[in-house]
């Protein structure tokens, strides 16, 4: 490569850096600074002192229950999700019946289903089912919208695991429960995990089935959480850095400690519909 | 192969197509249902006819607000896309410093919309926003630009912080495909001379033709029912200047409580998704025989 090229290369790549970068360091930055201090010195200047107390107020105004409430949501929603996911794709993969083509379309075909159709019915039969402002009642609308792309990537995953292996555990004389449960559900492992985090990525975020089905603030999940903080502190500029930080934190230690499952986990849902 | 009863299959399909069906499905014919009616969620409803979707077809705002989703596809497409596509191909040689940038360039990706919007609407802020501190520090202090309450900018500044959380996806997808192309084609055509740019033209962009395909319909669909960035950073404001289809059903439907015409939008909001994504499919697949 030629020199111009290299250096154009780099300040490139160093002006992208800024602009995802920098708008961290100012949150950060930002969230350890008093009000007083936000408003009368310069952006960019440092905290005077490293102080996280506002982090504290943030905690107790309310961001440990919208953790407790998002984790219930998102690890109930996420074992129902792989245990229907992967019973429907071990049948659509492995066993021979009439519909299974039609039945695997039909799943595929929810990815096309614009969610915003489905929130006023939803809404209602929530009502209906006597589950409006109940965390459990985020759980039916999550796994529905998640199962598509999950049955998807299960069944190819299952599809590539040879016949042989459940032959010979029949022929031992396993039935089709115990086949599925022993041998199928630990050989997939990889394909779960995948599932796991793609859907952990996006519940965890998930705002508008919120939105609509939970008005309590006991219920508050994260992203409800922190968009009624943003609305209460309006001008604290520094505690609503703080709330959006908080809001970022679990997903980013996750990020750092599995990054190369997470950046493969959130690009297996990239299947046109 | 073991014999499986029809009722083992069943049993097994079962979850999944139940909750499927009860959440994603039947709210389709629901939502068509309730179009003919005005309702305000609970308490009578009353049959009206065709009358909402008389209303759509002359209502000024849903116009404007399909022509903002066109608006967001085109600038989603030209702006992301290139971007990302850019930033693959300069993260495509694996080294230290590559993989400590492709680390943090993906970082925007695992933040809630809402905690974008949040971000975003304090770089716009008019008076202590990032943005104009950092005109000010470069010398344009006259130059305070309202980004979200100017009715003009409004909308691009949304789309500015909508491509700035969803480049590093695509960025992952186009590196991911730049891997999976052969050394050995490169090599080859290092032997017959080739340039960076010749490598680029015919080698690069022609193998991740499909990628680039597959890119584009996720972008235009998710383009066409996007909600929630827009609706945390400007409800759809100032005057339905930010507004797109799914802002303006929420809005109807949950602001003033009139489901029947949000149902109808929404249902209008699904045709024209679903009639575009297909068209695109289509057209770039015949593209490709």
């Amino acid at each position: 490569m030629s020199k111009t090229a290299k250096i154009i290369v780099i300040l490139l790549a160093g002006i992208w850096l800024l602009i995802t970068l920098y708008p961290f360091i100012f949150m950060l930055q930002t969230s350890m600074k008093t009000n007083m201090e936000y408003f009368t010195t310069s952006v960019w200047a440092f905290p005077e002192n490293i102080s996280l107390d506002n982090y504290l107020t943030a905690m107790n105004s309310g961001f440990i229950r919208f953790y407790l409430n998002s984790l219930f949501v998102t690890i109930t929603s996420l074992v129902i999700i792989i245990i229907s996911a992967s019973m429907a794709a071990y049948m659509i993969a492995k066993i021979d019946f009439k519909l299974s083509n039609s039945v695997f379309s039909f799943f595929l075909a929810g990815m096309m289903i614009p969610i915003h159709i489905t929130l006023i019915p939803v809404y209602r039969m929530t009502q209906t089912m006597g589950l409006y402002d109940k965390l459990t009642g985020l759980i039916g609308p999550y796994v529905a919208f998640s199962l598509p792309i999950s049955i998807f990537i299960l069944t190819g995953f299952i599809a590539e695991i040879p016949r042989e292996l459940e032959e010979a555990a029949y022929i031992d004389g396993a039935n089709i429960f115990q086949i599925f449960t022993k041998i199928i559900f630990p050989l997939i492992k990889p394909a779960v995990s995948t599932v796991a985090i793609y859907n952990l990525v996006l519940l965890w975020n998930e705002f508008i089935y919120a939105l609509v089905l939970i008005s309590n603030p006991d219920k508050w999940n994260l992203t409800l959480g922190l968009w009624n903080f943003q609305g209460q502190y309006g001008t604290n500029v520094p505690m609503v850095m703080t709330g959006v930080m908080l809001s970022v934190l679990p997903l980013l230690l996750f990020y750092i400690f599995l990054q190369e499952k997470v950046i493969k986990g959130m690009t297996a849902g990239a299947v046109k519909g | 192969m073991q014999k499986v009863s029809k009722l083992t299959i069943f049993i097994f399909l079962l979850p999944a197509l139940l909750i499927f069906s009860l959440y994603m499905v039947a709210p389709i014919p629901l939502s068509a249902f309730y179009s003919f009616f005005r309702w305000k969620g609970f308490g009578e409803r009353v049959f009206v006819g065709l009358n909402n979707w008389i209303e759509l077809i002359g209502d000024g705002i849903f116009h404007k607000a399909l022509f903002n989703n066109f608006k967001l596809v085109f600038l989603s497409l030209f702006g992301q896309l290139p971007i990302a596509l850019g930033l693959a191909i300069l993260l495509a040689k694996k080294t230290k410093t590559t993989d400590i940038l492709k680390t943090i360039y993906f970082v925007p990706l695992l933040m809630s919309s809402v905690a974008v919007a949040t971000l975003w609407s304090n770089i716009y802020d008019p008076n202590f926003g990032l943005l104009n501190m950092f005109l000010q520090t470069i010398g344009f202090e006259n130059l305070f630009i309202d980004y979200l309450g100017n009715p003009k900018l409004a909308l691009y500044s949304v789309i500015v912080a909508i491509n700035w959380r969803y480049i590093p996806f695509y960025m992952i997808l186009f590196l991911a495909a730049i891997k999976n192309i052969p050394d050995e084609l490169y090599e080859a055509s290092r032997v017959d001379g080739a340039s960076k740019w010749e490598n680029f033209r015919y080698i690069t962009l022609p193998l991740l033709r499909p990628t680039i395909i597959n890119a584009s319909v996720l972008s235009l669909v998710g383009s066409l029912k996007f909600f929630d960035i827009v609706y945390v950073l400007t409800g759809g404001g100032p005057n339905n200047a930010s507004e797109l289809m799914a802002t303006y059903m929420y809005k109807n439907a949950f602001n003033s409580l009139r489901m029947g015409y949000g149902s109808t939008i929404a249902l209008a909001l699904f045709i024209i998704a679903f009639t575009f994504s297909i068209i695109f499919m289509k057209v770039t697949k015949k593209g490709a025989k």
